[in-house]
């Protein structure tokens, strides 16, 4: 008992032991696991973090594909049927939790296609195209609230600026409806709506413990989930950090892909 | 609304009070019943679910824990309305008491939780200075982790019981909740009847108390509504993934784990009504916020649920 708590180092005193875990994690020691012993809990991190990015990207990508046009048709048509429509999908987007979406994305498509979740999953650079097939249904399970959001956004946003002085003199100027749409109305929409999806990341990043749980991807979240069924703290504790550490890398990225598109805050 | 009589009333020239006559609780109850039909409806669900949890026993004869061997993955019938489940159970009985255990944890958690911000938001302001660095420097800490990553983490800490569930959120709605209450309060701080309540020689704690809770307390009940449909999602979340409450209690997500999930083709009524449960009553809140937040403070108009 007493060589196994000077082997994990649980004798010493507690501040003792939170700083050297921070001083370590600094340098990039996250310890050992204790479930799988003698693994390094940062080599089996590496491999995961990717799987776990790429699947956040994605469904961000999707969701804003898909929820931009939605939000812009239904802004442009507001209050008609098509409108209403687009309203109550965004309203019950919101309120469905993303495992049921993806616990009934799972049973459709053994209904009707046959297909499950693959048991072993293949690496983007091995094979993108059976990578794509794997990760598609995943990436769209996860990225149905943040798309209800975008559309929300994107509606009221689009909403506002159809309202202003500029769209009142393009319209009058004679340019035709398209030009005043896309290259007036919706560039300046979109600003607001980058900024809110960027919020959107970490919930992204949470829902992504629950997907890959559900549809056996190998990410950061299904590590986590397991990790706390061990009981293999220095894993949890990495896991969690390093999460967070991602989220304020994607955060960051937006922010600079922000400052390219908004010419008007860079030199502020 | 109740917020703002508070200076109408202390209006002196008669004709102005004249001009806006003073509606009761009941008056504006009314009036938010005939112009917000979608929020009345959410309100309707929302009190329905109340009512479904209080009476649960009374309204279903099985009880949620006994076990059944006859009736494991039985579909739907007479006796077991939406079939019973891997292990025999009457599925919906638990998914009627199982509207207590998403109420408690959703009314408490975001009560619990939107209260302590609120009062961190009010000490960060009032002292200001180096206080409010500090807190505020905290806040940015628990900030970066998200939502759900942090309520595992303190899970994970505490292990899985009902109360725990409702410690770790409550302690996860700490931050968003005084982030956003703070920039209330340094507006409010700067207002002209503090400065005067300052002048008569009012203290510290009566400004706070008297003067900045009262008039950003509509913003607080708007982000009370909205975590309370949140933390019920995310209650649901944490027992899906076996780290919210034991599996035996009858909570929704967990109902949704493990069986219900692995042979959704077999038995979908495991998975459907849960689900659906969870959906209904999280929109219904939802909508009543949104209601609400028009109503108490057009200014927030456009802001999702976070």
């Amino acid at each position: 008992m007493q060589a196994l708590r000077h082997k994990l180092g649980t004798d010493r005193n507690i501040l003792v032991q939170y700083f050297s875990w921070i001083g370590n994690m600094l340098k990039g020691d996250f310890g050992t696991s204790y479930f799988y012993e003698g693994d390094q809990v940062i080599d089996d991190l590496k491999m995961r973090i990717p799987t776990t990015v790429q699947l956040a990207v994605m469904a961000l990508a999707l969701a804003t594909v898909m929820a931009v046009p939605l939000g812009v048709i239904s802004a442009l048509k507001q209050d008609t049927f098509t409108d209403y429509i687009t309203r109550i999908v965004s309203i019950t987007g919101i309120a469905t939790p993303n495992f049921w979406v993806a616990i009934m994305t799972i049973f459709f498509m053994v209904l009707f296609f046959n297909w499950a979740p693959p048991l072993a999953y293949v690496d983007p650079w091995e094979d993108p195209w059976v990578n794509f097939q794997q990760l598609i249904f995943p990436a769209l399970a996860l990225g149905t609230s943040n798309m209800a959001f975008i559309t929300r956004i994107t509606r009221s946003a689009m909403l506002e600026v159809l309202h202003e002085d500029y769209i009142r003199t393009a319209r009058s100027k004679g340019l035709s409806e398209k030009i005043v749409i896309f290259r007036h109305a919706l560039r300046n929409a979109l600003l607001p709506v980058v900024t809110l999806s960027g919020y959107e990341f970490g919930r992204l990043i949470s829902g992504t413990v629950i997907i890959e749980v559900i549809f056996l991807v190998p990410g950061m979240g299904r590590l986590l989930i397991t990790s706390i069924l061990h009981r293999d703290f220095p894993m949890i504790q990495a896991t969690i950090v390093l999460i967070a550490v991602v989220v304020l890398v994607l955060n960051l990225a937006l922010d600079l892909f922000y400052a390219w598109l908004n010419p008007r805050i860079r030199y502020t | 609304m109740a917020v703002n009589q508070g200076t109408v009333q202390a209006l002196p020239d008669p004709t102005i009070t004249g001009l806006r006559p003073k509606r009761t609780f009941l008056q504006q109850f009314v009036t938010f019943l005939k112009t917000k039909r979608l929020g009345t409806f959410g309100l309707f669900i929302a009190l329905t679910m109340v009512f479904a949890a209080v009476f649960a026993p009374q309204i279903t004869q099985n009880d949620p824990y006994v076990i059944v061997v006859d009736q494991i993955y039985d579909s739907p019938n007479s006796n077991y309305f939406f079939g019973g489940d891997h292990l025999g159970r009457d599925v919906f009985s638990r998914i009627i008491y199982g509207a207590r255990i998403s109420l408690v944890v959703g009314i408490f958690s975001s009560f619990i939780g939107c209260t302590i911000g609120m009062m961190v938001g009010v000490f960060s302001v009032h002292f200001g200075g180096k206080t409010d660095l500090i807190i505020q420097r905290f806040i940015d800490a628990m900030i970066a982790f998200p939502t759900l990553i942090l309520a595992i983490a303190i899970m994970a800490a505490l292990g899985a019981s009902v109360m725990n569930v409702i410690i770790a959120l409550s302690i996860v709605y700490v931050p968003s909740t005084a982030r956003i209450l703070r920039a209330q309060y340094l507006a409010i701080k700067e207002m002209d009847y503090v400065l005067a309540a300052r002048a008569v020689g009012a203290g510290g704690w009566r400004i706070m108390i008297k003067h900045m809770i009262p008039n950003a307390f509509a913003l607080y009940l708007v982000i009370v509504t909205f975590h309370l449909g949140g933390a019920i999602i995310a209650e649901a979340s944490l027992s899906f993934l076996g780290v919210g409450s034991p599996p035996d209690v009858p909570s929704w997500g967990g109902m949704l784990s493990g069986a219900a999930s692995q042979y959704v083709a077999l038995a979908p009524w495991l998975a459907v009504f849960p689900g659906a449960a969870i959906f209904v009553v999280v929109f219904s809140w939802n909508v009543l916020g949104d209601a609400l937040r028009d109503v108490l403070d057009p200014r927030l108009r456009g802001t999702g649920p976070s």
